[in-house]
């Protein structure tokens, strides 16, 4: 059960309150009924699903109702930092950085503990 | 060596921690037993010679009891109070006894003795590592008839109670600053530091005193102190102290994410009668800000032939028996080990009178501090030896002795014998938060390294043997400043992993490793050989470790058995994941409160009950219980939706709409939000007025429909389906938040703030006139589609005029409190005239005969507007909304889409089936071209014969057409139609 | 011939608690949820004669009125009386909106020392007097149901929450209550 510091609320709360809404900073193009199919699919269809550092939208649906962004690492599900929608892409402050790739060193992925059975 | 009392014939005067007064009586497998307060089921059977207690999993092996606790691999009962509370697989050396309690051995028949499942122990050759996996493979018919149904008969252990466990659970969530698992010295000490520093500390220990394993380690001394009573002493101090929570019992099951973990704390368990008030356990959700691994060690089995015999037991083991229960585990008592710590339990059990026929230690060089005690107390030591086998059915009578390297055996006589290979470290709970472990060559074993969480391991899990540097480990831990010093009088050397003497590759001998799943080391070794070389398929094809007590005694030696024969070091072999819950939990306990009506939320609406009462059977949409229909008496649902839909259509029905979603949009840019969200244009709705709505996203697929009406140029009032409610408010939230943040306009919630009763038909005007004040009803004052605040009976009221009926219709809001009320006014007045009570299935009905879609029904996420035949709810003008661009996308315009369309079948008596595949030619090979299929299908008592609407490829190009639908015993002929089948002029809805 | 409505209440003769916690339904009463801009809740704050507090889990309370944080521009005002709230924010002339939701929510009053553990039956926040001291309040999960909770004293509550969802709520409330007094 993840714990997410909800930037409106200023305080760490469960899990349970928020709700996943998918990658973040994807703006929807003004001019969207004139964009290409291949500009489309890029807006709506296309995701990343990086490994490691990924900026994210989570809701506290059940607390503020505000959306907000996130950087978590999906290896380690550490959330790096939160922040208000709206705001541009803000960087990971460096001393997060490390912690998380000390953190990506000690924390088990599939690969290192079934990987190796496949 | 003398007997107390009646609580055993091997009870020890003068030993243990029970009072001898305090008695409870207890009947395994139906003879009757009387045991001591604070007794487990396993030490009070051992106080009465009693060693027999299961038969093992795959070969039905007399089984006895290997731990004194939570890691017991083999003595597993059924323990019950009553029929239904009955629990399988409970662990003899963790359920504590209480009077009353029935107490019944496992997996055979027909009795412990003679057990006929025991054959499989003669057929063992046949049941080696990947038996199943190989041998039912073909043929494969047989699987489904013969191989499952015995394989199901035979598998798992004990049984399951049928009947509804009655009793309850609780879950309660709890935060603290540092949570400590495990209450040993370590625990204890890191509570004791951290307490002091006032923060919020919860210290959690899985046995019904704190202490670990100063049950068993009498010669311990702590602050000068025996050890046991220092740690009660110290518990009640902890206790007393306002920021400190203890909890007992309880067992730390899951370290799950950021400080997030699992207890579970067994409250009734150990209670002879416990009160109707307590739960049986109960689950508590800890987020804490630190966590101190305190989880001690674990011992290990040494792994030989016939070593799952009756009275082989863990040396410490027999030292919890003995020192904290009183008991000895015989009267003659072998030893085997690779390990100091054992000799401290036979010296125990010498001093206590029992005789120790000699300590059997496979190293040369054993402790000199062990070896010179020994031969103070006469004890003999054969070094440098191994025991090779064992003799005795049901209980051990003689170990089988030889020198290392040597063919010269010699039996000797015990009647239980000990055993220990060494410690393992509890690294479970490490090893769930994410922590990284590092193998410790010289010890043989695995202990923390990196830490993933704000957690630190402190002691016998952290590989600190020393009770000294443990101490200071811990109190370091806790953060505070304590003094505190601790004596034991030998430091243990020596530990082993792997497969003893006599057990090795050239020996095809029975020596177990994971006792509970029957795995020998020969299975191990098998499963190299097949080709297994990674402990993950090592584990699943040998099921070493698999079994619920998750190979806590046996991974460590599997891993060193393969690691041999794979002839790689134990890191590169690597272990395998541990994960939670690190002792089995109940499905109780996971449950807790969510059981009967609290479940789920049981939505109803404020007319429920007076729908109840008027006979009404309800369905489930959603979370919401919805009137289905109101069958009269005699009627069966046919019935009663036929008089029900002829009724709406000859008089006039009441309907509660209750549970449809509602959403107050206001502000300013309202019409703005509205005209981006939905494919119609909402600034050119008048206030007063209402329009159908259709909600795109971005894809261009319908997501959710709804009637609109404005109440003000700044006031909409939106519907949405009953079950698309949250996620229609989710979907305009996250645009409003998100990419129309500018627009100055807010969405509440109003589905519950309205009670919603639709009177539909041609009286319904006359019905509810008597009841509104402030709006003239007339068609022109109030025509289809209009919407005013009002008064209805007295209250304020929003009154709609919209039809899902295609027959005049008008949709009452009142607050939902008064609801009832005018619900009953309402349905009095109707009734007289002849009206109907009319449910959801009825709804169904009546909007199908108009062509009306159902979101979710008609249509699955991929059908547009166009496909729907709602192609006019698409402005053309508008410049932007949620699914322009998706609706233009080549695939969504193409020629050849599935429409929705009528069906009538040519046999007018016949229903088709919702979900039937409509083809051309039902003559065609298989697989057949379909070309869509039957989304809803009705009988239309009001046309008297069957209706029906599908998505049909080119549907609406293939009006007249003759298409069928195959069905398994027939094909239907079926003629594509408008999906408008009752009023095609739509006259009677402004009537 | 129109007889006027009477009012039926969810929870009406429900009774339940324990040793150590009462649990009773809350009296009826007028509310409304509240969206403003930052720039306009001073406006506001006049018009409903209670000020609408601006930092996240608090409440103010004046004049009968409970103005409850619930997000960055958004509030739960509750009057016990039956006093016109939706009238009184359409008289501020700031851009708001309002809507009645008098009969969406009850409310269930929560008490006694075991107050706190009878809501962590089902509610993950942290109810210490320290994490959420009296007039703290917050919209958060219960059980399955949605609640907005508010610490009325240091062993007292006031749950709020949708209508449908009250049996639950009171319920699950019932058997923490049973567990809190163990």
């Amino acid at each position: 059960m993840l714990l997410i510091h909800c930037p409106y609320c200023e305080e760490d709360r469960s899990e349970l309150e928020f709700r996943w809404a998918g990658e973040a900073h994807i703006a929807r193009p003004e001019n969207i009924a004139a964009i290409s199919d291949e500009e489309f699919a890029e807006f709506f269809f296309l995701r990343n699903n990086e490994k490691g550092l990924t900026y994210e939208r989570w809701r506290h649906i059940h607390g503020c109702g505000r959306f907000f962004n996130a950087a978590r690492d999906t290896v380690s599900d550490r959330f790096l930092l939160t922040y208000k929608a709206g705001l541009p892409k803000q960087p990971v402050p460096v001393a997060e950085k490390f912690a998380a790739i000390a953190e990506e060193k000690s924390v088990e992925t599939w690969e290192q503990t079934e990987g190796d059975a496949r | 060596m003398s007997a107390s009392s009646n609580s055993g014939s091997f009870r020890i005067k003068g030993a243990g921690r029970h009072t001898p007064a305090r008695t409870a009586r207890f009947t395994f497998d139906g003879k009757s037993y009387t045991a001591l307060e604070g007794d487990t089921v396993a030490s009070a059977l051992l106080a009465h010679g009693v060693h027999l207690i299961g038969r093992s999993f795959k070969y039905h092996r007399p089984r006895g009891i290997l731990t004194a606790g939570p890691e017991e691999p083999n003595a597993l009962l059924d323990v019950s109070r009553d029929a239904a509370r009955r629990q399988p697989n409970v662990r003899a050396t963790v359920q504590e006894v209480f009077d009353g309690a029935k107490i019944a051995s496992q997996n055979r028949w027909p009795s412990l003795k003679y057990d006929i499942g025991a054959f499989n122990d003669a057929l063992s050759p046949f049941f080696a590592a990947g038996f199943y996996y190989k041998t039912f493979m073909w043929p494969r018919e047989a699987w489904h008839k013969i191989y499952e149904p015995i394989i199901r008969r035979a598998a798992g252990l004990g049984v399951a109670p049928t009947e509804d466990d009655p009793d309850h659970y609780a879950s309660r969530y709890l935060h603290c600053d540092v949570l400590i698992a495990g209450a040993g010295v370590a625990g204890l000490t890191a509570a004791l530091s951290a307490a002091v520093t006032g923060k919020k500390i919860v210290l959690v220990d899985e046995q019904p005193e704190v202490g670990g394993a100063l049950h068993y380690d009498a010669s311990t001394v702590i602050d000068g102190q025996n050890g046991y009573d220092w740690a009660q002493a110290t518990a009640a101090k902890l206790r007393a102290m306002p920021n400190v929570t203890v909890l007992t019992r309880t067992t730390v099951f899951g370290y799950y994410n950021h400080g997030f973990l699992g207890l579970v704390e067994r409250v009734t368990d150990h209670v002879a009668k416990p009160s109707k008030d307590a739960p049986r356990e109960r689950l508590w959700q800890v987020r804490t800000k630190k966590v101190i691994l305190a989880t001690g060690s674990i011992e290990r089995h040494m792994v030989f032939a016939n070593n799952d015999r009756p009275g082989i037991m863990l040396a410490s083991a027999a030292r919890s028996f003995l020192n904290h229960h009183g008991v000895a585990i015989g009267h003659n008592v072998g030893v085997y080990t690779a390990h100091d710590s054992a000799y401290e339990a036979a010296f125990d059990l010498k001093r206590a009178g029992v005789s120790i026929a000699a300590i059997v230690d496979t190293r040369d060089k054993p402790g000199e501090a062990v070896l010179a005690e020994a031969r103070t107390l006469g004890i003999d030591v054969l070094t440098g030896h191994a025991v090779v086998d064992t003799s005795g059915r049901h209980r051990i009578n003689s170990m089988t002795v030889a020198r290392s390297g040597n063919f010269d055996r010699r039996k000797i006589k015990v009647d239980a014998l000990i055993v220990s290979a060494g410690w393992t470290p509890s690294v479970h709970l490490f090893s769930q938060s994410r922590g990284k472990l590092k193998f410790d060559e010289a010890n043989q074993r695995f202990v923390p390294d990196v830490y993933a969480q704000n957690a630190v391991s402190v002691g016998a899990c952290n590989g600190t043997d020393d009770l000294a540097e443990l101490i200071d480990e811990a109190i370091m831990a806790g953060g505070g400043r304590l003094a505190l010093s601790g004596e034991n009088r030998f430091d243990w050397t020596g530990g082993m992993v792997g497969a003893g003497e006599g057990a090795g590759p050239d020996h095809a001998v029975k020596a177990f490793v994971d006792f509970q799943h029957d795995v020998t080391a020969k299975d191990i070794r098998l499963a190299v050989r097949e080709g297994m070389h990674s402990i993950e398929h090592i584990k699943r094809f040998t099921t070493n470790g698999m079994a619920s007590d998750q190979g806590k005694l046996s991974n460590m030696h599997g891993l060193a058995i393969a690691s041999e024969m794979l002839g790689r070091p134990i890191p590169q072999v690597g272990l395998t994941t541990f994960r939670a819950p690190y002792t089995p939990v109940t499905y109780g306990t996971l449950v807790a409160h969510s059981r009967g009506d609290l479940f789920d939320p049981a939505r109803k609406t404020p007319m429920h009950a007076l729908e109840e009462a008027e006979g009404a059977a309800f369905e489930d949409v959603g979370n919401w219980k919805r009137a289905w229909y109101f069958p009269r008496r005699g009627e069966d649902m046919a019935t009663a939706v036929n008089r029900e839909c002829k009724t709406v259509r000859d008089v006039a029905g009441v309907f509660d709409a209750s549970t449809l979603g509602k959403i107050e949009v206001v502000g300013p840019d309202a019409a703005q939000f509205l005209n981006l969200l939905y494919t119609n244009a909402w600034d050119t709705l008048k206030p007063g007025k209402c329009r159908y709505g259709i909600m795109t996203r971005e894809d261009g697929f319908i997501y959710d429909d709804g009637v609109v009406g404005r109440l003000a140029e700044d006031r909409f009032h939106v519907t949405t389906t009953t079950g698309g409610a949250p996620r229609v408010l989710n979907h305009m939230e996250d645009y409003l938040q998100t990419e129309f943040p500018h627009l100055k306009v807010w969405l509440t919630s109003t589905t519950e703030q309205w009670a919603v009763i639709a009177v539909q038909g041609p009286k319904a005007r006359e019905i509810i006139e008597p009841f509104v004040e402030g709006q003239d009803l007339s068609n022109e004052a109030f025509p289809h589609m209009s919407v005013a605040e009002c008064t209805v009976m007295g209250v304020p009221a929003r009154l709609f005029r919209v039809s899902f009926t295609g027959e005049v219709g008008y949709e009452i809001n009142v607050p939902a409190d008064f609801g009832a009320s005018v619900w009953k006014a309402v349905w009095e007045r109707a009734e007289g005239m002849g009206a109907c009570l009319y449910g959801t299935e009825t709804m169904h009905i009546l909007r199908a005969e108009k062509g009306y879609i159902i979101v979710g029904q008609d249509t699955d996420g991929t059908v547009t507007p166009d496909d729907a035949g709602y192609g006019w709810a698409v402005s053309k003008k508008k410049t932007d909304f949620v699914g322009i661009r998706g609706l233009k996308r080549p695939d969504l315009v193409r020629e050849g889409r599935k429409q929705l369309v009528g069906l009538l079948t040519k046999d007018p008596k016949e229903v088709l089936e919702e979900g039937g595949q409509i083809v051309v030619d039902p003559n065609q090979p298989k697989p057949m071209t379909m070309l869509g299929h039957v989304t809803s299908s009705y009988w239309s008592e009001h046309l008297g014969r069957s209706i029906a609407i599908a998505l049909v490829a080119g549907g609406r190009s293939r009006m007249g057409e003759t298409l069928h639908v195959p069905m398994a015993d027939k094909t239907i002929a079926v003629e594509v139609t408008d999906m408008v089948f009752v009023d095609k002029e739509g006259g009677r809805i402004n009537g | 011939m129109a007889e006027t409505a009477t009012r039926s209440l969810p929870l009406s003769g429900i009774h339940g608690g324990s040793a150590t916690v009462r649990l009773e339904p809350a009296a009826p009463a007028t509310r409304i949820a509240l969206r403003v801009a930052m720039e306009d809740v001073g406006t506001l704050s006049g018009a409903l004669g209670v000020d609408l507090p601006v930092r996240p889990k608090t409440s103010a309370f004046a004049n009968g009125r409970t103005a409850l944080w619930l997000g960055p521009d958004e509030w739960l005002v509750i009057d016990e009386g039956e006093s016109g709230l939706m009238t009184a924010a359409a008289n501020s002339g700031a851009t708001h909106s309002a809507a009645d939701v008098s009969h969406r929510n009850t409310a269930i009053l929560v008490s006694g020392p075991g107050a706190a553990d009878a809501i962590n039956a089902g509610c993950s926040q942290d109810l210490s007097l320290e994490a959420f001291p009296v007039g703290a309040c917050s919209r958060t999960l219960f059980g399955k149901a949605e609640i907005v909770l508010l610490r009325t004293a240091e062993d007292a509550f006031r749950v709020e929450v949708w209508r449908s969802f009250s049996d639950y709520a009171f319920g699950l409330l019932a058997e923490g209550a049973r567990d809190a007094a163990l």
